[in-house]
């Protein structure tokens, strides 16, 4: 018999792989890799019971960032292979990182339906306003007047307003955080991965190439003025009503997570194998 | 900015968990500020990132030391600051891929120039005795910190005008 080893709790650099992001400088997605460590540094978890799934877009880089395991799929299409992951493995602890276009636009359907089903999972947004990776064109919540070359006097469409979608999807925890604080960020990340059901965390997170005015948020963000609300109308009233620059737990419901019917498997991995070949 | 000072007999570890705290964050913001530019090939202030993580770990070093403090703590805590983050820590968005040593030096100015604000202010506080000549200790450190990056940036070009203009973009704005 094995002699039995002691648990040494991970500090947040244990969560991060030896590969160097590639963001541009001062970009706020390295604050938001680094409130993901200590997030699960905080929660005491260890890499190996930890997933990572994202889609496309810069903000989408972060599995590989991570020790964790790590899925980067296709384009808008995070939630739901990590709808999938969480279902088949209940046991792990799995994070969805997306950005404003891949989850709001390419990936909007499925967000509300992840909302909807209330599958125990972490959905982190990078919001920057702007589609970065390709090289600046309007997304779903770029503001109507946002001039530039790819759109010139600005696109004239209201943008996406994601908390109250959420909210109005079912969403059990809804959350607004800050690059500029990664310590806030870390803190409300451990907070949604905490919270059982789908987690909704949007992180306001600045593209510093295409969109530098937003340095500015740093100005702009605060604390919100109010506690969280288990209310639905109460806190439907105050994100519809807000700036957009309220930081902290705008939601906790009480909803219980979707849990699979079954978890016996029907078919081992072998017999998949057996299907798929040719 | 001066902060909030707990009224108990443990004011003096709380104050110097603080400081050591601020040491953590200026470590880490340096040392991630050092990766950055290391991926965009600017080896030269990568380099001297590295330097000043480097120095803030001393600094860190001897909190624990004259505290008897056991290990370092895996993560800092949730102290409440008078910005998002510590007075020491540099801003995240404070990088551009053509900045050049100076700029690395203005950037530890201005976070060196906070923390000794930040010590003076605890020390004309109504903080316990102790806390105050603490404070005053380390706001002294800090205005040695600044002369000397001050001496460090005399030495170190002034960048001329339209340093950051780049005529081959890594990516093409408007």
């Amino acid at each position: 018999m094995n002699a039995p080893t002691e648990v040494i709790p991970l500090a947040a650099k244990d969560f991060k792989s030896d590969y160097k992001p590639v963001w541009c400088p001062g970009c706020g997605d390295y604050s938001v890799l680094s409130a993901v460590t200590k997030a699960l540094a905080m929660l005491n978890l260890r890499p190996e019971n930890v997933a990572v799934v994202s889609g496309i877009g810069c903000s989408s880089r972060i599995p590989a960032y991570t020790t964790c395991y790590g899925f980067h799929g296709v384009h808008g299409r995070s939630l739901p292979a990590a709808t999938g992951l969480k279902v088949a493995r209940p046991d792990l602890t799995v994070l969805v990182a997306s950005g404003d276009g891949d989850g709001y636009s390419i990936g909007g359907n499925h967000f509300l339906h992840a909302c909807r089903r209330n599958v125990d999972l972490t959905y982190i947004v990078m919001d920057n306003h702007v589609y970065g990776m390709t090289k600046g064109q309007p997304s779903p919540t770029t503001e109507p007047d946002w001039s530039s070359k790819l759109a010139p006097g600005g696109t004239g469409l209201r943008e996406f307003h994601p908390l109250v979608i959420a909210l109005a999807s079912g969403a059990n925890f809804i959350a607004r955080a800050f690059s500029g604080d990664p310590n806030g960020t870390a803190h409300l990340i451990a907070e949604a991965v905490r919270h059982p059901g789908f987690s909704f965390l949007e992180v306001l997170s600045p593209c510093v190439t295409f969109r530098p005015e937003q340095r500015q948020w740093k100005e702009r963000a605060r604390p919100a003025p109010v506690a969280a609300t288990d209310d639905p109308v109460r806190a439907a009233r105050r994100i519809l009503t807000d700036d957009g620059f309220n930081i902290g737990v705008l939601y906790r419901g009480h909803r219980a997570p979707y849990k699979a019917a079954s978890a016996t498997p029907t078919h081992s991995p072998d017999d998949l194998a057996a299907a798929f070949s040719t | 900015m001066a902060m909030k000072m707990q009224p108990a007999s443990n004011a003096y570890e709380d104050f110097m968990s603080r400081a050591y705290t601020m040491e953590l964050e200026a470590i880490e913001r340096y040392a991630q500020f050092a990766e950055q530019l290391e991926a965009h090939n600017n080896k030269e202030v990568a380099s001297l990132f590295r330097r000043l993580s480097g120095i803030e770990a001393l600094h860190a070093k001897r909190i624990l030391e004259e505290m008897g403090w056991p290990s370092t703590p895996a993560l800092p805590p949730a102290y409440a600051w008078e910005g998002p983050e510590a007075p020491e820590t540099a801003p995240f968005d404070a990088l551009h891929y053509l900045m050049q040593p100076w700029h690395a030096l203005e950037i530890a100015l201005q976070c060196e120039t906070r923390a000794q604000q930040y010590y003076e202010s605890v020390a004309t506080s109504k903080a316990p005795r102790r806390v105050r000549a603490a404070a005053a200790e380390m706001a002294l450190e800090e205005r040695e910190h600044v002369r000397l990056i001050r001496a460090w940036m005399a030495k170190v070009p002034r960048p001329a005008d339209g340093w950051d203009l780049d005529p081959d973009p890594p990516r093409m704005g408007d």
